[in-house]
């Protein structure tokens, strides 16, 4: 167990290492950091002294190592359009980008599990056909376009929901900022938490639903029934324990790809998170943003592939079998 | 003794022997196991029919389109956002209403569904060609070029490809500056669609290539001394291609979303060639007035494409995955 967590931590590491070479090659390279930074009527002397003192001039791998350092400390430098610290930036955009993610996770969830576990179970009802041709519809639309779509109906012609924006937040803590807490804010939150998380909720509906069939076909399951046991203890207590267990990973994984399409849904929806400021940053060519965004990120679905990996190893038993 | 030619001899010789001719190769195909599950398979005939459909308007846009949107003597600003001929105020001319410079949408989905289809093409033929000669050259090599080339798919694959593009697309911006960023769109939209996608060609075809690589006819072919190079291209290529098309399809379909996601958050294809993404994206800024059909329309040309496309896709894979049948 140990051994397997040490290697796969020390796989962790080395994906980060390569992203951050990454980006401080952005950062260095594409474009001059002394020209983002300072006026045209900036003296060259004056230039050359910005550059000295910011160690522009060292050999390269002593600047990746000062680049490597500062990231660990959240020191990013400073962005190019709005001429602060990008650690500043981001940590008023975090609570957004995470609360939206959560609520679109949860929305997958709860409307999914139930939708697979009756299409797994009535296989051949008019319903379950119905929740597999929408869902098929799901995947062939693009995000961006549901976001649309949802607008369409719900803002502009029915004038239900907002629009855009996150409504009525509440400071909670030094720097956290919620929307949870009041009306504006909650229903400001459906429309952009469906967009995000219809395709997720797809995905798990269609994974449930193989799953609830391959699993009732088993000879437990059959045994179960022949003991006389109440459909509802079968069905749920037998039969859909045991399709949770990829469930649990496909989620985790997921959680990965809903941060990194919040960009779409945050720009369609004009939420103030950490997607929509990357997306004006690659729009405007503001590097500092767009390499923390990256290191950012590539830290969140490292520790996420980590975690899943770490967890499976405890839900399924199989796995540690023959493993040293 | 008058001239014949090998067909000719071959067909007299069969005759003699009694031995029914070979079938021709329009004959073969529709005798064969995938024909049969294609006819089958109704939802993928109507599929078939209607990505066929949908590539034609598409491909043969300025001889179907009613109007050239792109023709500035043609259009007028007097024609903006007419609505769909079914609504008040409509033109009969614009059949589903024209956007805020007066171009016919109708039009402008046939002319945006052509640019989508061909960056999707040519993404997925620069992808796969990437992915191959990369897993070509991993499986066949072995050792540290493959452990190198592999471990750089484990890191990209760890991020999502629309992530991987936008980034490349910022970068491209710093170096190209905003100015050539329009004339170049259409190549960087491909290079950054194409390093997202290339993963998935290079680790199948690898995988492939290592079994391939000890097989006899490999190792003949290295005894007589043939180059590697020509080895990897001649003699395993073509034993490899199978899966690949199967990729490509399904990775069609998802190039042809990714770009116009590209697109509409305002990264992709300039509005002066627009793509059914950028469309909706033009589109959107007046869905809050009322003109919803500048936006929608658009949209649901891109969203029927990629169901039918997908369907295809889907059907190729069972089709050709003998595991599932």
């Amino acid at each position: 167990m140990i051994g397997f967590a040490a290697r796969r931590l020390l796989q962790a590491m080395i994906v980060m290492l390569v992203v951050a070479l990454l980006a401080f090659t952005m950062f260095r390279f594409v474009g001059d950091p002394i020209n983002q930074m300072v006026g045209i009527e900036t003296s060259l002397e004056e230039r050359e002294a910005l550059r000295e003192r910011l160690g522009l001039n060292d050999p390269i791998p002593v600047q990746f190592l000062r680049f490597i350092t500062q990231a660990a400390q959240f020191d990013f430098g400073t962005s190019y359009q709005f001429r602060q610290p990008v650690s500043e930036l981001f940590a008023k955009r975090i609570p957004a980008t995470l609360e939206l993610s959560f609520a679109s996770a949860l929305f997958a969830l709860v409307v999914g599990i139930p939708m697979g576990i009756y299409a797994g179970l009535n296989r051949e009802s008019a319903i379950s056909k119905l929740f597999l041709s929408v869902s098929l519809i799901g995947i062939s639309l693009p995000t961006f376009f549901i976001g649309i779509l949802l607008i369409f109906l719900f803002s502009v012609t029915l004038q239900w929901l907002p629009s855009f924006g996150r409504g009525e937040v509440v400071q909670v803590g030094s720097w956290w900022t919620t929307g949870f807490l009041t009306l504006s804010g909650l229903k400001a939150l459906i429309l952009p938490s469906i967009t995000l998380g219809l395709y997720q909720m797809t995905l798990i509906m269609r994974l449930i639903r193989a799953e609830m069939l391959e699993v009732i076909r088993t000879d437990y399951i059959k045994f179960a029934r022949a003991r006389g046991l109440p459909d509802r203890l079968v069905n749920f207590r037998h039969a859909l324990k045991n399709t949770l267990v990829p469930v649990i990973t496909i989620t985790g994984l997921q959680l990965g790809a809903i941060i990194a399409f919040a960009t779409i849904t945050e720009t369609v929806f004009q939420w103030p998170g950490m997607g929509l400021m990357f997306l004006q940053a690659v729009q405007n060519v503001d590097i500092p943003i767009m390499s923390a965004y990256l290191l950012l990120t590539a830290f969140l679905f490292v520790a996420i592939n980590f975690i899943v990996d770490i967890l499976y190893f405890f839900i399924d038993p199989r796995l540690r079998v023959g493993r040293p | 003794m008058p001239y014949v030619s090998n067909e000719e001899a071959k067909a007299a010789v069969q005759d003699r022997a009694g031995i029914p001719p070979a079938p021709s190769r329009l004959a073969r195909i529709v005798d064969s196991d995938m024909f049969h599950s294609f006819l089958r398979s109704k939802v993928t005939v109507v599929a078939a029919c209607g990505t066929l459909i949908l590539f034609l308007l598409a491909f043969l846009a300025p001889w179907v389109a009613p109007h050239n949107p792109f023709d500035l003597a043609s259009i007028s600003i007097l024609d903006a956002r007419v609505p769909p001929v079914w609504m008040e105020y409509s033109d009969p001319r614009f059949l589903l209403g024209t956007d805020d410079q007066g171009r016919d949408i109708l039009s402008a989905i046939f002319y945006g569904m052509r640019i989508s289809l061909i960056v999707g093409f040519c993404s997925v033929a620069a992808a796969a060609t990437i992915g191959i000669t990369l897993g070509l050259v991993a499986g066949y090599m072995g050792g540290r070029v493959d452990a190198v080339i592999m471990r750089i798919a484990d890191v990209q694959l760890t991020f999502p490809a629309i992530l991987i593009a936008l980034l490349i697309d910022g970068v491209a911006a710093g170096i190209f500056g905003s100015i050539d960023r329009e004339v170049f769109a259409f190549y960087i939209l491909i290079v950054s669609l194409a390093l997202s996608f290339w993963v998935q060609y290079a680790r199948t075809v690898r995988g492939s290539t290592m079994v391939e690589k000890n097989k006899e006819y490999v190792q003949a072919a290295r005894v007589i001394g043939i180059p590697s190079v020509t080895i990897m291209a001649r003699h395993i290529l073509p034993n490899v291609m199978g899966p690949v098309m199967v990729i490509a399809t399904i990775n069609l379909a998802l190039a042809i979303v990714t770009e116009a996601t590209l697109s509409f958050l305002g990264v992709g294809m300039p509005p002066t060639q627009p793509s059914l993404g950028t469309l909706i994206a033009i589109g959107n800024d007046f869905l809050y007035s009322g003109e919803w059909w500048i936006a929608i329309f658009p949209g649901l040309a891109l969203a029927l494409l990629v169901l039918n496309v997908n369907l295809l896709g889907d059907w190729l894979r069972d089709a050709l995955n003998p595991k599932l049948r």
